[in-house]
């Protein structure tokens, strides 16, 4: 198993999911709490990387952040290097592509909250992010929880847009899936067995926390 | 928080873009196993680290005019590093045609295809139902195979065996794994040691045009020395005899080794 593809991957994995948690936070609050009539159009955006195949998304992202893209021209002249086949890159590109595994989780935790505890605290005088933060998070870790591992664990076993956008290079963009894709064709099959357990205990690892969590078999507030 | 991450990001990407002291090489995947000797060797003769991606030539080709940071390109042909020439991506004067490519046909001994002593006969053996090749939109291997079963007027008759592998080393995957019964691969991917019992038989090199196989260096390289310096390895007295050993004739010897 390749030591410095792992290493990528976590990397990349925890960078994704906390940068996500700063982004779905706010857009779960207010998909979970608006009245806006047309809130169904940006819940079907949010959930477009559900369906969308791998090689869709790619495609836009390696149009967007190349050399010629809008986004990929402005970070030229920041950086004066564009972002497709950086490590940079991977992370925008991976951010849109485990946007619905953040957001949805904290929107269902969001809504299924006992509006009556919302307004008490209103009525009493808390301001709304007081009482976002004393009410609705601590009610609502479990799904906060759930939003950080899942889109944890979707990064770390992304394939189509890395391999799309990321052009397999050594400690830049080589991640544990497409380090297994190459070990495959280098007829390694011993070395893409390893990486292949390793991710396949991961991931039954970290479903069984989320369901672990979402049954209450432990919780940070204990038994309740 | 959201300052700190802000910080961890650009930091992250600086200390990518930094290390520029390893030379990074874009490798036609029918030299899979060929550059990992060639790059072993020059790291020990000159310390200078080498990280190598493999692909089909077409993708690299795409990848580098889009801005993928590679110093050194090994295409499978000549047309593509040309390609990137023209459109100012790679360096004119470092063009260098390293070897001359191979086709054969290749199955796994528990076949029994006896492709010795049928050669592309064998493709119409009713126990074959899939044909492995590169594919040819991108790989110059899967043209090279095209052109091959046109010119022995077989194409017609084997079209809809034939299944795609994204360049040729996945080709040869496919084949060695008994997913397609037979493949006409690269000759230079068939002396790893998971290959070698397979029966093969050497395409006639008058059935397809000559896979000459070039490198060039990429332009917008920071690692122009170390690029040169690899090339001339390459190409040199040790880097030929690496070639030879994997069936990769030398640019001076156009006939098979």
């Amino acid at each position: 198993m390749s030591g410095e593809a792992l290493l990528l991957s976590l990397r990349l994995a925890c960078m994704v999911s906390l940068l996500l948690l700063v982004i779905a936070l706010p857009l779960a609050y207010w998909l979970a709490f608006t009245t806006w009539r047309g809130k169904f159009l940006l819940e079907s955006v949010v959930a477009l990387p559900l369906v969308l195949p791998p090689t869709v998304l790619g495609f836009y992202a390696l149009i967007a952040l190349g050399p010629r893209g809008a986004i990929g021209r402005l970070w030229q002249i920041m950086f004066g290097h564009s972002l497709a086949f950086t490590f940079t890159g991977l992370v925008v590109a991976s951010i849109l592509y485990s946007l619905p595994f953040a957001v949805q989780p904290l929107v269902t935790s969001f809504e299924s909250l006992d509006r009556r505890l919302l307004d008490a605290s209103a009525v009493l005088g808390a301001s709304r992010a007081r009482s976002f933060l004393r009410i609705i998070l601590p009610l609502a870790w479990p799904g906060v929880i759930t939003a950080v591992v899942l889109s944890f664990a979707h990064t770390l076993g992304e394939f189509g847009v890395v391999l799309m956008v990321g052009g397999n290079l050594a400690g830049i963009t080589r991640t544990v899936s497409i380090d297994i894709y190459d070990r495959v064709q280098a007829l390694d099959y011993a070395g893409a067995q390893q990486t292949a357990l390793f991710l396949l205990v991961i991931s039954f690892v970290v479903l069984s926390v989320v369901y672990g969590i979402n049954r209450r078999v432990w919780s940070p507030w204990g038994s309740r | 928080m959201l300052r700190r991450i802000t910080i961890l990001v650009f930091g992250l990407a600086l200390a990518s873009s930094v290390r520029a002291q390893t030379l990074r090489v874009a490798a036609a995947a029918d030299l899979r196993f060929a550059m990992n000797d060639l790059a072993g060797q020059f790291e020990k003769e000159t310390g200078t680290k080498v990280a190598i991606s493999f692909g089909s030539s077409g993708n690299f080709r795409a990848q580098i005019e889009n801005g993928a940071p590679f110093d050194v390109f090994f295409s499978a042909d000549t047309e593509y590093p040309e390609r990137l020439i023209r459109v100012g991506a790679a360096d004119a004067q470092s063009l260098t045609v390293y070897a001359y490519g191979h086709l054969v046909l290749w199955a796994p001994a528990e076949e029994k295809l006896h492709l010795a002593e049928r050669g592309f006969a064998a493709l119409q053996d009713s126990r074959v139902s899939k044909i492995a090749i590169a594919n040819p939109e991108h790989a110059p291997y899967g043209r090279s195979a095209v052109a091959a079963l046109k010119k022995a007027e077989l194409y017609e008759q084997v079209k809809a065996k034939l299944v795609y592998g994204d360049n040729i080393s996945q080709a040869a995957q496919f084949v060695q794994s008994g997913s397609a019964q037979v493949g006409v691969i690269a000759l230079s991917l068939t002396f790893v040691e998971s290959m070698k019992s397979g029966e093969r038989w050497e395409i006639p090199v008058e059935l397809y045009p000559p896979l000459k196989q070039a490198a060039a260096i990429v332009s917008a390289s920071r690692n122009k020395k170390a690029a040169t310096a690899f090339l001339e390895f390459v190409t040199g007295q040790e880097g030929r005899k690496i070639l030879l050993k994997y069936g990769l004739a030398p640019p001076d010897e156009e006939k098979k080794p």
